[in-house]
């Protein structure tokens, strides 16, 4: 379960004794508790569940787990196959 | 560790009928469909009002008219882009129009709760006024009631238009024909996201603006290209989902679209991600879905694409033989899934 | 990197449904615990896309589906009082309880609202001072630090008109109980990626190690779920049941430790029901001696309110992923997201609901 989006932190502010944050998702904007990402910034993105910040992104960790898969596909894709070695077609 | 033995699970019993109206009998729905096929068509019902098109066509000596009535209830009734008054101008020219005709005069009936700030009132007929003066539509008639406070919620509109279908056009949910294309005229869930987002309680900052808008100018250059469109209508309550599934009914044919080509703006996008709503299931308000002859469908798209209402127009799907009355959707991974009606409200969701 | 449309990529996604296909040898079950990823299964087409070894079981991951008729109820008689404004997420008011709905209940006049974020029931409590407002706190793992600092913040500020009506549920004991079933079928299990961002990752070495099965934490996006099979795959064929992460961009090994401390405060370890399942030891979560005064369920009396499910469905053997929706005699006829007969087709996540809404072409 557990919808969980990530949005980016463009603002940080306090709420009745709250670390608050306005929250980016692609242009809409809703304010979500930072409590649980005391350490967050301005510009990082946190997944947010139910108006509360659950965890930082990490940016360094989500490129990494798509590069193996670009890198993948690249390498098998300069000699004209796709990753099981079938050649190529409409994918491309 | 407790042993789960499958002949003990039991689940709950059904509620079968409402005994009630429930707001999901107004939500455009599979509820509102039970609510008329078994309340109103049984004792109402008659050629005309069978059809279930947005409007009434009616043949008069020498004329054929179309006429078309709205109840319009919206909270807030200020939202971004727009309020309650030029939605209901806007919203039943669209109905009139939807089946070609060119919308003449419009009535206007208000119901006011005592205590209705007088200048909201005047703001609202202010733009009622410019929505009118942009569609070419007159405001001929109205009405006026106040109820007690509590009794209504700020101010209620009905607006009944009339127009004249010019001679040769045709269009019914019922006409698809295999092959015809199917055309939306730009981005999806402006309106629906716009009222949601600036409710009471979701705390947005909200920059999703609806897109209320007269449709009936678009229209108009969209049969001067052909008179041979088959079917129209503005994918409001319910969203996209619901009138493409409303044509595959009255049609007894099968739709398909490309999840793909679907125009919805980021920002809207975002706030339909934030809360968990599909936005092919949220209303529009200044939309129209048209389902026209696959060799005409690029000349009217390229008209389309000349007119401010349908600069982002999309050919988003086929009409198809395959699944009769039932429409699918291509995700991304090139599988078709059933895209089915709305059951009743969007409400945001935590899961 | 949005860290969204990144991971949509049809392409990519379709090199790892490649990678998978080539690597499966045997037919293995894997079950996703979590309701959102079977959506994202489902609303996507992966298990069209999949080898026809793999086989994928919905799993009992969602909190709509598996809170009890009896809770339902209590939520019920609270919101009918005239002195109450109820509040809960959207997806409870549409889940049938013995005779009616939360829906129904506010067409009869109940004040019940829905909200997004639990503080703003907190906020309606402070706006409405003359008011008894209860919110509806149902979730899992994830929804508790948000619950919990709704009670947290009300204590500190002396809210007395607030309250929660508590069903929480914690994963691991469910999928423990799933795995020591004498029926079980399941082999691995993709973890539920953001109930892991929360807890962490250590208290599924045990499960894993004991019923020796892969467990891989998991995202929620069409190349996360692909990479989260690939992963248990690639364990089964080698015989490991290592826990593996690979929504490493949100789950950490410990998980969200200020969230973990603020559950903690206010939230203890209790029995639960599980609608469907029935009771699992040490499943969910209660509010604490401390703060007694928040809890609904003492405040309005209705501890007592025992409610027994009738047999008419098979949404217990859906949610333990001995059967699937469309194996059920009532699925689609007598039950449909209009009228459901159980808990899996009322929530929008839950896989009857799910499969009615993106399958019946089969």
């Amino acid at each position: 379960m557990c919808l969980g989006i990530p949005g980016k932190v463009i603002e940080i502010f306090d709420e009745n004794g709250l670390k608050m944050g306005k929250i980016d998702y692609s242009g809409s904007i809703n304010k979500a508790c930072l409590e649980y990402v005391p350490e967050i910034e301005i510009g990082q993105y946190t997944v947010v569940h139910a108006g509360f910040g659950i965890s930082i992104l990490d940016e360094e960790e989500a490129k990494k787990s798509l590069k193996i898969w670009e890198e993948f596909a690249d390498s098998a894709a300069q000699e004209g196959v796709d990753i099981l070695g079938n050649p190529l077609d409409e994918d491309q | 560790m407790t042993n789960i033995n499958p002949e003990t699970l039991s689940c709950p019993l059904p509620i079968m009928d409402h005994d009630t109206i429930q707001l999901s009998h107004g939500a455009g729905g599979r509820l509102s469909a039970d609510l008329i096929d078994k309340i109103f068509l049984p004792r109402f019902g008659n050629e005309t009002l069978d059809k279930l098109e947005d409007q009434a066509t009616l043949e008069l000596p020498g004329k054929k008219l179309a006429f078309s009535t709205d109840s319009f209830v919206v909270d807030p009734i200020f939202f971004p882009g727009g309020n309650i008054g030029e939605l209901a101008i806007n919203g039943t020219v669209n109905d009139v129009c939807m089946c070609g005709a060119n919308p003449l005069y419009i009535s206007a009936s208000f119901i006011l709760e005592e205590g209705l700030p007088m200048e909201d009132l005047h703001r609202i007929v202010l733009s009622m006024e410019e929505a009118a003066k942009n569609a070419g539509i007159r405001i001929v008639t109205g009405d006026t009631k106040v109820v007690n406070k509590g009794n209504c919620d700020k101010i209620f509109i009905n607006t009944t238009g009339l127009g004249i279908v010019p001679d040769g056009v045709n269009i019914s949910a019922s006409n698809l024909q295999i092959g015809d294309k199917i055309i939306l005229s730009g981005t999806i869930a402006d309106h629906g996201m716009a009222v949601m987002t600036s409710r009471e309680g979701l705390s947005f900052q909200t920059q999703v603006k609806s897109d209320t808008v007269a449709l009936n100018s678009l229209v108009e250059e969209m049969l001067n290209v052909t008179k041979g469109i088959q079917a129209m209508r503005d994918p409001t309550r319910g969203g996209v989902a619901a009138t493409l599934n409303e044509f595959a009914r009255s049609s007894k044919i099968g739709i398909q679209i490309d999840g793909d080509q679907i125009p919805v703006k980021p920002e809207v996008h975002g706030a339909c991600e934030v809360l968990g709503i599909d936005p092919l299931y949220v209303a529009n308000e200044g939309k129209l879905i048209a389902v026209v002859p696959d060799n005409r469908a690029e000349e009217i798209l390229s008209v389309m694409h000349q007119h401010p209402h349908g600069k982002d127009a999309a050919i988003i799907g086929v009409v198809v033989e395959d699944h009769p009355e039932i429409v699918t959707i291509k995700t991304g991974l090139g599988v078709n899934r059933i895209l089915d009606m709305p059951v009743g409200e969007q409400l945001p969701r935590i899961c | 990197m949005k860290y969204l449309d990144e991971f949509r990529d049809p392409v990519l996604a379709k090199k790892i449904v490649a990678e998978i296909n080539a690597t499966v040898t045997r037919p293995w079950v894997i079950m996703e615990i979590c309701g959102g990823q079977t959506h994202s299964i489902i609303r996507n087409g992966i298990d069209q896309v999949l080898a026809k070894e793999i086989e994928l079981v919905h799993g009992p991951g969602c909190p709509v589906c598996v809170t009890p008729l009896e809770i339902i109820d209590k939520a019920i008689e609270i919101a009918s009082r005239p002195d109450v404004i109820f509040t809960s997420f959207g997806d409870m008011l549409r889940v049938p309880g013995s005779k009616k709905d939360l829906f129904m209940v506010k067409s009869e006049g109940g004040d019940v609202r829905t909200v997004y974020s639990p503080l703003e029931a907190v906020e309606i409590a402070r706006n409405n001072p003359d008011k008894e407002v209860v919110f509806f706190a149902v979730g899992f793992e994830t929804t508790a630090p948000g619950n919990s600092m709704a009670i947290y913040t009300a204590a500190k500020e002396r809210l007395t008109n607030f309250s929660e009506l508590v069903s929480h549920v914690l994963v691991p004991p469910a999928m423990e109980a799933l795995l020591s079933s004498p029926d079980n079928r399941v082999q691995g299990y993709l973890a539920a990626g953001h109930v892991c961002t929360v807890m962490g990752l250590e208290e599924y070495i045990p499960i894993a190690q004991k019923y020796h099965v892969p467990i891989v934490a998991t995202g929620f996006e069409p190349i996360d779920i692909l990479e989260g099979i690939l992963l248990v795959v690639k364990q089964l064929e080698e015989g490991r049941c290592d826990v593996e992460n690979q929504y490493l961009r949100s789950v950490k090994l410990k998980g969200n430790i200020p969230a973990q401390n603020i559950i903690q405060k206010v939230y203890k370890v209790t029995n639960r029901k599980w609608r469907g399942i029935g009771e699992i030891p040490r499943s969910g979560l209660s509010i604490r001696e401390e703060y007694i005064d928040f809890d609904a369920e003492k405040k309005f009396s209705v501890g007592d309110i025992n409610t027994m499910e009738s047999d008419l469905c098979i949404s217990g053997e859906i949610l333990q992923g001995l059967k699937k929706p469309h194996e059920c005699p009532a699925f689609g006829k007598e039950c449909t997201p209009t009228h459901p007969l159980g808990a899996t087709m009322v929530s929008a996540e839950g896989a009857c609901a799910a499969y009615y809404k993106y399958q019946r072409l089969r």
